[in-house]
């Protein structure tokens, strides 16, 4: 704010002002960088921790990157530790298989009809109710699925198991969903109105014009929602961690129950003594972790850039 | 201006007073198993010692051991003994080999659900079914069903207890499902008519306690205050309170209330069992 006071020359008062707003702007670069800087050392430590894998001989002597895959079992603890990649890896994989198959479906065709169908105070009404489901505590969700859907998915399919990675998929869809949607949603309001209009005068009734012109024309965006969904799947802990049972079984069926990575270190870094094998081989975990949302992330990054560019090249 | 200022001094010496009546607090960490335990003795404590406040927090026997060497608690709870190593660098920080209190015994319970006509297993048996060497209940016994294994995550103590004492130190079954809590693993056992989970026999509720059998030839005992404080139940274990050095002043006093009959007493009313 520039308040003119009298007896001080324009000239100085503007060159106050320059200063004031130069003091301003590199407050405002500081913070930008101080939140950066915070993430980049977060990512720094994560990986210096889990380096002794790669470097330190002794550690390696229990833990290396060949014995990630020679052993099929995960006993972390015990006389002859074994840390055995395969199953967690199998794991993780079919949780969030299962959980994009249940998610996606449900949360794009919502967002069709969210977008190119419902009235405008239906969707006023619609939209915040399922963004509300985003706003579920994971673990209250998680505590849904060990309570309730287990017994129910027993009693419909008669697994043996009745913690699996059906039930923790299905529970890991839900909490996936708002996120899905909401880009997803995001993107078919962004279709320019005259895509559609052009369409219907073409003759196209109203479902042939969401399925082959708004649909198409907002798929890069739509694909970022289902990449940002999963991104959030493969790293979601405490859902996983509830419902799955976490027994780290070497199958490919859906009924057996699951042990994923982001379990494992949420149920074992607590007590692990620092520095230790296990210790570096849990931060190895969170490294592939965070590499793989990563990559997942830049993905729909590149998915929402084209969207833009051809809804505004167009 | 000058009302602020007396009402500021009041307010230091309000603070101080309270402070000098109230002494330092107590703080308790450690073992997920005595947590409840520990909030008992601490609610009763402070009932009866007006002023003196004791804190007590969870996260398990091995948290609360490296809290006690980082010095970030006054007393642990263990459900196990302290490994050497954790000894080793308690040493090398505070020049002492740390204070071991046995406080109270628990006797580690197998749970079975209500509806499974099984009712005694002897310790071979359990090791061969959590090793995964028996799958059935009809090999030990039951009906012809899969049997489903509930356990607890390898960072309990009582995980540790139940691979040294039945499995003899070999690795578990990776089918076993692992939980986290007791209270959990008790949950599921009572929602499984195949289940088969172990934890702390304060815990059994909704769920039907193992007996157990030493060996082939021995009785099956169940469970009870009588059992495990004769020794006669195998699957029995000390609870512990360690500190850095011998107890003294306030934490002395609220030692000796905790090993006192009144604080065993209460032991008892939680559902473990006195020394």
């Amino acid at each position: 704010m520039s308040v003119f006071r009298p007896g001080i020359d324009p000239a100085a008062h503007r060159r106050l002002q320059r200063i004031r707003e130069g003091v301003i702007e590199w407050l405002l670069r500081g913070c930008a960088f101080a939140a950066v800087a915070g993430l980049v050392l977060i990512i720094l430590f994560v990986f210096r921790e889990a380096l002794p894998i790669l470097v330190n001989a002794e550690t390696q002597k229990e833990a290396s990157l060949a014995g990630f895959f020679a052993t099929p079992l995960w006993q972390p603890v015990g006389d002859v530790p074994k840390y055995g990649l395969v199953p967690l890896l199998l794991g993780t994989f079919k949780v969030v298989l299962v959980a994009m198959l249940f998610a996606t479906p449900l949360a794009v065709l919502a967002a069709v009809f969210s977008s190119e169908f419902a009235s405008p105070r239906l969707r006023e009404a619609l939209k915040p109710v399922i963004e509300i489901l985003a706003g579920i505590p994971s673990v209250v969700m998680g505590f849904f699925a060990l309570i309730v859907l287990a017994s129910w998915l027993q009693s419909v399919t008669g697994g043996t198991m009745r913690l699996n990675a059906l039930n923790a998929g299905i529970a890991l869809g839900l909490g996936v969903i708002p996120t899905i949607f909401t880009v997803a949603e995001d993107a078919l309001r962004a279709v320019p109105k005259s895509y559609r209009e052009a369409s219907l005068a073409l003759g196209a009734s109203r479902w042939q014009t969401a399925w082959n012109v708004s649909l198409p024309a907002a798929s890069a965006g739509v694909g970022a929602g289902v990449l940002l969904g999963l991104a959030r799947a493969v790293g979601e802990t405490m859902i996983v961690l509830m419902a799955s049972g976490n027994a780290a079984i070497t199958s490919v069926t859906v009924f057996d129950s699951v042990r994923t990575l982001s379990a494992s270190i949420a149920a074992e870094l607590a007590e692990v003594v620092m520095g230790s094998p296990h210790y570096s081989v849990l931060f190895f975990l969170g490294a592939l972790l965070f590499t793989i949302t990563f990559i997942i992330n830049v993905a729909a990054g590149i998915f929402v850039d084209r969207l833009r560019r051809r809804l505004a090249g167009a | 201006m000058r009302s602020l200022i007396s009402s500021l001094v009041i307010l230091a010496a309000l603070a101080f007073a309270t402070a000098a009546h109230a002494g330092r607090p107590i703080t308790i960490k450690g073992s997920d198993t005595m947590v409840i335990l520990g909030q008992r003795w601490a609610e009763k404590y402070m009932n009866e010692m007006s002023g003196q406040v004791v804190m007590v927090t969870g996260g398990g026997s091995g948290t609360g051991i490296a809290a006690l060497i980082n010095g970030t608690t006054d007393i642990c709870q263990a459900s196990r003994p302290m490994k050497p190593d954790e000894k080793l660098k308690l040493r090398d920080r505070y020049q002492t080999m740390g204070q071991e209190i046995a406080v109270a015994r628990d006797g580690l319970a197998v749970y079975f659900n209500e509806s499974n006509p099984m009712q005694k297993l002897s310790i071979e048996q359990l090791k061969a079914i959590y090793m995964g060497q028996v799958t059935n209940w009809k090999q030990v016994g039951g009906k012809d069903a899969t049997i489903v294994l509930y356990g607890r995550e390898n960072s309990s103590g009582t995980y540790v207890f139940f691979k040294d004492n039945v499995l003899g130190g070999r690795d578990f079954s990776p089918r076993v499902q692992t939980l986290p809590g007791t209270a959990a693993v008790v949950n599921a056992v009572s929602k499984d008519p195949n289940g088969i989970g172990y934890g702390g026999a304060a815990y059994a509720k909704g769920v039907k306690d193992c007996a157990i059998q030493k060996d082939a030839k021995s009785t099956a005992i169940l469970p009870t205050a009588a059992t495990v404080k004769d020794g006669s139940y195998p699957l029995w274990r000390h609870l512990y309170f360690y500190l850095r050095k011998k107890p003294e002043g306030d934490t002395k006093k609220f030692v000796d209330w905790v090993l006192s009959p009144a604080g065993q007493q209460l032991a008892t009313q939680v559902g473990y069992f006195p020394l």
